[in-house]
């Protein structure tokens, strides 16, 4: 059931346009999971090099803020997957409802980040603005919280484009159910959701769990 | 009868067009600008090295000039030359399809690509920078007074580019070929191409990540890259050889895709070991990322780390060797014929074959240790880079040419022009393997004046070799508006891009084409014409 306009010109079927969508998407992701990659790895490396420091560091991070915030961004995740299972269903209002809750988890997610973010400047743990400490492990925790900044600034950048993407979404709902192509969108447009979540559980293990164990 | 270049004569529709073949015009012109910036920083090199002191510019600009040649060549020039230009025109054609996967998302990336030299020439326009193009930790963020910040932002930018370049590649080559083309009978270049897709797809975001922290530590003096507060310099060039050993296959790769293409036509035959030539290319891609610490022998990184990867570095040179061996297997008992573009191929065979055997060289550790910044590794990566990628790259331009403009060219300039750039390149070059084989260090430009008569020859040579550069844009000029009209297929070649019209429609194909014959069928192919 294809209607006019509803493949690109210089594809020739429905089925194709959804294969190039999800694999565009997944080519997409790979380099994604490379750029948290290298970042990643530098942390390995120098946590490799200092653990005592990094140990130290991890104590100093929020942990009540980061497991809510992974339980809100787990939440989101199921939104967005339920969404897409009811536009498949072809219900409406519950794409629109689903939808609508991931941008408010995913919103709220990043309003916790920034007071996370504050109290972490109140404890002059800015590296390059406010840093401050002191004791044998100060160039460890410095490092350590490099990394927490870029990659949770990163990550936030990247999740700030998946909420955009889906308001657009959200704002064609009732396409969702009656067009093809808005649900291959959506369907891909999951994906790169899921993958910030799946980012988010690397980073919340590597930040805010080592130090606080036994 | 409208073709893609008649169909609007509009400049909106040039700079908002989604056509593959006219997005890969506004590269051709791109590149053009900037290798003639490239070369002319290159000139001004050449000539300070014509004697043995110091006359024409001081160190300070002498190293903002290498530096500038490098990162625009490397970035701006090598890695998008073959797939961004002919691979974007060629690519569709040569598998059936209307365009790439993602149309817009083609034209964004060129839009991308010119964002990032626009803001890599303001830092060169501003005062330049002086680190080389390598960017190497603590100078780059510590110590440089140029503008370090500004090209790495350039280059950051420029990656996207790179990235979705690759991505639609790899996209278009899966799922959008014709009936009945399956993966073993593509056209080599597509193997090639997809194979370089990949390390665009997988490398360059680790180049992104690592600017991001070299910025990051130079703007806010933060500590990732900085041994005085607990970060590790070393760890820098680990990133950044991560992403630029796999770079160097980008800037090969693709030429050696061209040359499959070139070497079968004026053959006239299959080629030879198909599959290993298909799978040697992912082979490259694949070993190419695990040799990285090659450039690091000299580093103090550890004596294991090195033997592995100079053992890694012997490994790829194998699928390498195998591609060579099959394009000669191929020569064997073909019925040559030696037109500009397979000039160039035959050319590109020679000089591969020499930059790629002194990279074994400097493979062995014992013998890195000697040549170690020398003009030997210039003059090595030049014959892979300049000798092999710009020779394909310009042997495939020839063969194209038709294609894309509907005109033929002047088949005697253009054997004119590939004959000297290969005398003049070899001129250039092979001298600066003796001037490192006997000690002289890369980035000086004062020497001792014994040195000169080698110098004397490379820059004589960098002479010829400019001058041949600069012929193509006349008789290739020329023939856009006064050379003979194209056939579909003037060189009697296989491949489907050779079955539409010279220049194809905006669609490519008037009907979609079917495929139900082996790759390089020259048996059965068309004969040549004489245009």
């Amino acid at each position: 059931m294809s209607e006019p306009g509803d493949i690109a010109a210089h594809l020739s079927s429905p089925k194709q346009r959804d294969e190039v969508l999800e694999l565009g998407m997944w080519t997409f992701l790979s380099t994604e999971v490379l750029l948290f990659g290298g970042l990643i790895m530098t942390y390995m490396v120098y946590r490799h090099a200092d653990p005592v420091s990094f140990a130290e560091a991890g104590r100093q991070t929020r942990i009540v803020i980061g497991t809510a915030n992974t339980a809100v961004l787990l939440t989101s995740s199921f939104c967005v997957a339920a969404a897409i299972q009811a536009g498949q269903a072809g219900a409406a209002r519950a794409v629109k409802a689903l939808l609508a809750a991931a941008i408010i988890l995913g919103t709220i997610f990043l309003g916790l980040k920034g007071v996370e973010y504050a109290g972490e400047y109140r404890d002059h743990l800015v590296p390059g603005i406010d840093f401050m400490q002191s004791g044998p492990h100060t160039q460890g925790v410095r490092l350590f919280f490099i990394f927490y900044f870029l990659a949770t600034g990163l990550h936030a950048v990247h999740l700030l484009c998946g909420i955009v993407v889906l308001i657009i979404f959200l704002r064609c709902y009732r396409q969702i159910v009656c067009h093809p192509r808005y649900l291959a969108g959506l369907r891909t447009a999951g994906l790169y959701w899921h993958f910030i979540d799946v980012v988010w559980i690397f980073l919340y293990a590597l930040i805010y769990l080592p130090g606080r164990s036994g | 009868m409208k073709n893609y270049l008649t169909e609007d004569y509009t400049l909106r529709s040039w700079f908002f067009t989604t056509d593959h073949k006219r997005i890969a015009i506004l590269y051709f012109a791109s590149l053009i600008f900037l290798f003639f910036i490239g070369g002319a920083a290159a000139t001004l090199i050449r000539i300070e090295l014509a004697t043995p002191q110091a006359d024409l510019v001081s160190s300070d600009t002498y190293n903002r000039l290498f530096t500038m040649h490098g990162i625009i060549m490397v970035w701006f020039f090598l890695i998008p030359s073959v797939p961004n230009t002919l691979g974007n025109f060629i690519v569709p054609l040569m598998i059936g399809a209307r365009d790439l996967a993602f149309p817009r998302l083609n034209l964004a990336s060129w839009y991308l690509f010119m964002l990032g030299a626009a803001i890599t020439l303001l830092a060169i326009f501003m005062g330049g920078v002086d680190t080389g193009w390598t960017l190497y930790t603590p100078f780059s963020t510590l110590y440089s007074n140029s503008y370090v910040a500004v090209a790495a932002a350039g280059i950051f930018i420029a990656g996207f580019s790179s990235i979705l370049t690759g991505l639609n590649f790899i996209v278009t080559i899966h799922k959008l070929r014709a009936p009945g083309l399956t993966w073993y009978r593509l056209p080599l270049f597509i193997w090639s191409l997809y194979a370089t897709s990949i390390i665009l797809v997988l490398a360059t975001p680790v180049l992104a990540i690592t600017l991001v922290l070299l910025a990051a530590e130079r703007i806010f003096g933060i500590g990732v890259f900085d041994p005085r507060i607990g970060g590790d310099p070393l760890l820098f060039q680990h990133l950044f050889w991560f992403y630029s050993h796999p770079a160097v296959y980008i800037m090969i790769l693709p030429g050696m895709g061209v040359v499959n293409e070139l070497i079968t036509c004026y053959s006239r035959k299959k080629i030879f070991g198909y599959k290993f030539v298909a799978w040697a290319s992912l082979a490259i891609a694949a070993a190419g990322f695990l040799v990285w610490g090659h450039h690091m022998f000299v580093s103090g990184q550890s004596l294991t780390a090195s033997l592995v990867f100079s053992f890694m570095s012997f490994v790829v040179a194998v699928p390498s060797a195998i591609k060579v061996f099959n394009w000669t297997a191929t020569l064997h008992k073909g019925t040559l014929r030696f037109d500009a573009p397979m000039l160039y191929a035959l050319g590109f065979i020679g000089l591969f074959t020499m930059g790629g055997l002194t990279g074994l060289f400097l493979a062995c550790l014992a013998f890195d240790v000697y040549a170690t910044d020398t003009y030997f590794v210039v003059a090595h990566f030049h014959y892979i880079m300049v000798g092999g990628m710009v020779t394909a790259y310009f042997g495939g331009l020839h063969y194209w040419w038709p294609k894309i403009t509907g005109r033929m060219y002047s088949e005697y300039w253009a054997r004119a022009a590939a004959i000297l750039i290969f005398l003049g390149f070899n001129l250039t070059f092979f001298p600066q393997f003796i001037l490192g084989a006997e000690g002289m260090p890369r980035r000086y430009h004062v020497y001792p004046p014994e040195f000169q008569v080698w110098n004397v020859l490379s820059s004589g040579g960098a002479t010829i070799l400019a001058a041949a550069y600069l012929l193509p844009l006349f008789y290739l000029g020329y023939s856009i508006f006064f050379g003979a009209k194209a056939p579909a297929n003037p060189w009697g070649a296989t491949g489907l891009e050779w079955q539409t019209p010279s220049p194809p429609p905006k669609f490519n194909f008037d009907r979609q084409p079917v495929v139900d014959s082996p790759p390089y069928d020259y048996e059965h192919a068309p004969e040549p014409q004489n245009v």
